[in-house]
């Protein structure tokens, strides 16, 4: 439809102002002749007008034997808009990190025009390349041509979705561990679980190489491997000491911002009791010539975070406060099928894992996943007096019969 | 193993032909399903591979309703036709 016919004030009101507008992206590719972003604009001043959505998900939609990577979307005014009677999302697996060669990318942008509306997330939350707007004739045409160009699909649905990384060593100091080379051995290892899915709900993991979270793993991802280290900060005191010359007030920007005050300084020397550290970046990130992470790197694994969905939002919690990240990753790989197997057998439809560790409780989630209590998994102290321990009953039990 | 991955996946079809428009299976349900009815022949591992080989047929599809679920291919009423 041309520009000229297509009425949509409200929809005018968000091209104004500094910064880029989804609408005019969206019109350019109406005006570039796809009728169905023309019939998108109508359809959402509509939903503006009326405050009503009129677009649902899922169904049967999807390439042959794949369950995931492909949603399906429909509109409920589909003799109104036939343009977008299906307007599909396509999920393409990203490469690690999201490094591209522009090449690539043109590759995908052919790709999409000739057999979707044009329209493209870089990228969706869960990481993969998103492709907006398609029909149903055209999603195997669009799988087919992508495949040939060394492109798969991502995971959707009930199964492990694409697992995403940060640019890790491949452009970041802090990287604990190699996030990119982990992120693409768990993609290629479980093929079968991100394309059939077979978990009760979603599951997502997410690789940060430092505490710093670039992608915000601890908060977004059912499994967390955030990069850490156990033993000491490396600290250059000639650093710490120019810090200190240039202006910055170590006293109360480095140690008085410590969670823990576990750092000294004495106006020319820093110390840090490392026992007390909870590696949380903030002195590194300060100080980044000066302080460093330690040598003996690895990750903290962390289990359970989710948007709020059926229930509220989560962050994820401490499972394995230390493992080392070295390949072939059998230890994490074991890990993770122990708690699938858990998971898979007792978890209820659309309940995510970290619902599930919190319907049976740690204690018992713990003892299925074979993984031994320790206190950095303690969030906040007992604050149920009514709470006791098998093994407290069976000490007391003893004294009493030997009394 | 005596029994075969396509006798494994004709048995989950059956299954889920029988219930289509009744119940919808997930993987794990025809998983648990497959177990009880051959005993020790097969495993978690075993029904993966027919699961597999009854999706690569076209006999079934995954659909998405709130979850994903295995079911013989049918038209989807809100796809309208076109």
């Amino acid at each position: 439809m041309a520009d000229s016919q297509r009425s949509t004030p409200l929809l005018d009101e968000l091209k104004e102002g500094p910064w880029p507008s989804f609408v005019t992206q969206i019109e350019e590719m109406a005006d570039e002749g796809k009728e169905s972003c023309g019939q998108l604009l109508e359809l959402l001043e509509r939903s503006y007008n009326e405050k009503i959505g009129h677009w649902k998900h899922g169904g049967i939609v999807g390439v042959m034997g794949y369950g995931g990577g492909v949603i399906g979307r429909y509109s409920d005014v589909q003799d109104e808009y036939p343009a977008i009677a299906h307007f599909h999302t396509i999920r393409v697996n990203q490469p690690q990190g999201w490094f591209y060669t522009s090449d690539s990318l043109r590759t995908i942008c052919d790709i999409w025009d000739r057999h979707g509306s044009g329209l493209t997330n870089m990228h969706g939350s869960t990481g993969d390349i998103i492709l907006l707007g398609t029909t149903t004739d055209e999603l195997e045409p669009t799988f087919a041509e992508l495949t040939q160009n060394d492109f798969d699909l991502g995971g959707s649905g009930s199964d492990m979705r694409t697992p995403s990384c940060c640019v890790g060593p491949a452009r970041c100091e802090w990287a604990c561990y190699d996030t990119l080379a982990l992120t693409q051995e768990l993609t290629m290892h479980w093929q079968d679980e991100l394309h059939r899915p077979a978990f009760p709900y979603k599951f997502k993991i997410k690789n940060s190489g430092c505490a710093n979270d670039c992608v915000a793993s601890i908060a977004r991802a059912d499994l967390s491997i955030i990069g850490t280290w156990r033993d000491q900060i490396r600290i250059d005191q000639d650093e710490v000491r120019a810090c200190a010359e240039n202006g910055m007030n170590i006293e109360r920007d480095i140690c008085g911002n410590c969670p823990t005050k576990c750092i000294e300084w004495d106006g020319n020397e820093m110390t840090i009791d490392d026992s007390n550290c909870v590696k949380c970046m903030h002195c590194i990130n300060a100080m980044p010539k000066a302080l460093r992470p330690g040598t003996d790197t690895g990750a903290c694994i962390l289990l359970g975070a989710k948007a709020p969905i059926v229930e509220g939002a989560q962050l994820s919690s401490v499972i394995v406060p230390f493992m080392k990240i070295e390949e072939p990753y059998d230890e994490l790989k074991d890990l993770i099928e122990r708690i699938w197997d858990f998971w898979g057998e007792h978890g209820k439809n659309r309940e995510r894992v970290g619902e599930l560790m919190q319907r049976v409780g740690l204690g018992n989630f713990l003892e299925e996943i074979e993984v031994e209590p320790v206190p950095q998994m303690v969030a906040y102290p007992r604050d149920n007096p009514y709470v006791f321990y098998e093994e407290y009953y069976e000490e007391d039990d003893e004294e009493d019969d030997e009394e | 193993m005596a029994v075969s991955v396509d006798e494994v996946a004709d048995a989950m079809y059956d299954l889920v032909a029988e219930y289509q428009g009744k119940k919808k299976f997930k993987a794990s349900d025809l998983t648990k399903a497959m177990i009880e009815k051959f005993g020790g022949e097969v495993d978690k591992k075993f029904c993966k591979l027919a699961i597999r080989q009854l999706m690569d047929s076209g006999r079934c599809v995954y659909t998405y309703f709130g979850g994903s679920f295995i079911e013989v291919p049918h038209e989807e009423g809100a796809a309208g036709g076109s």
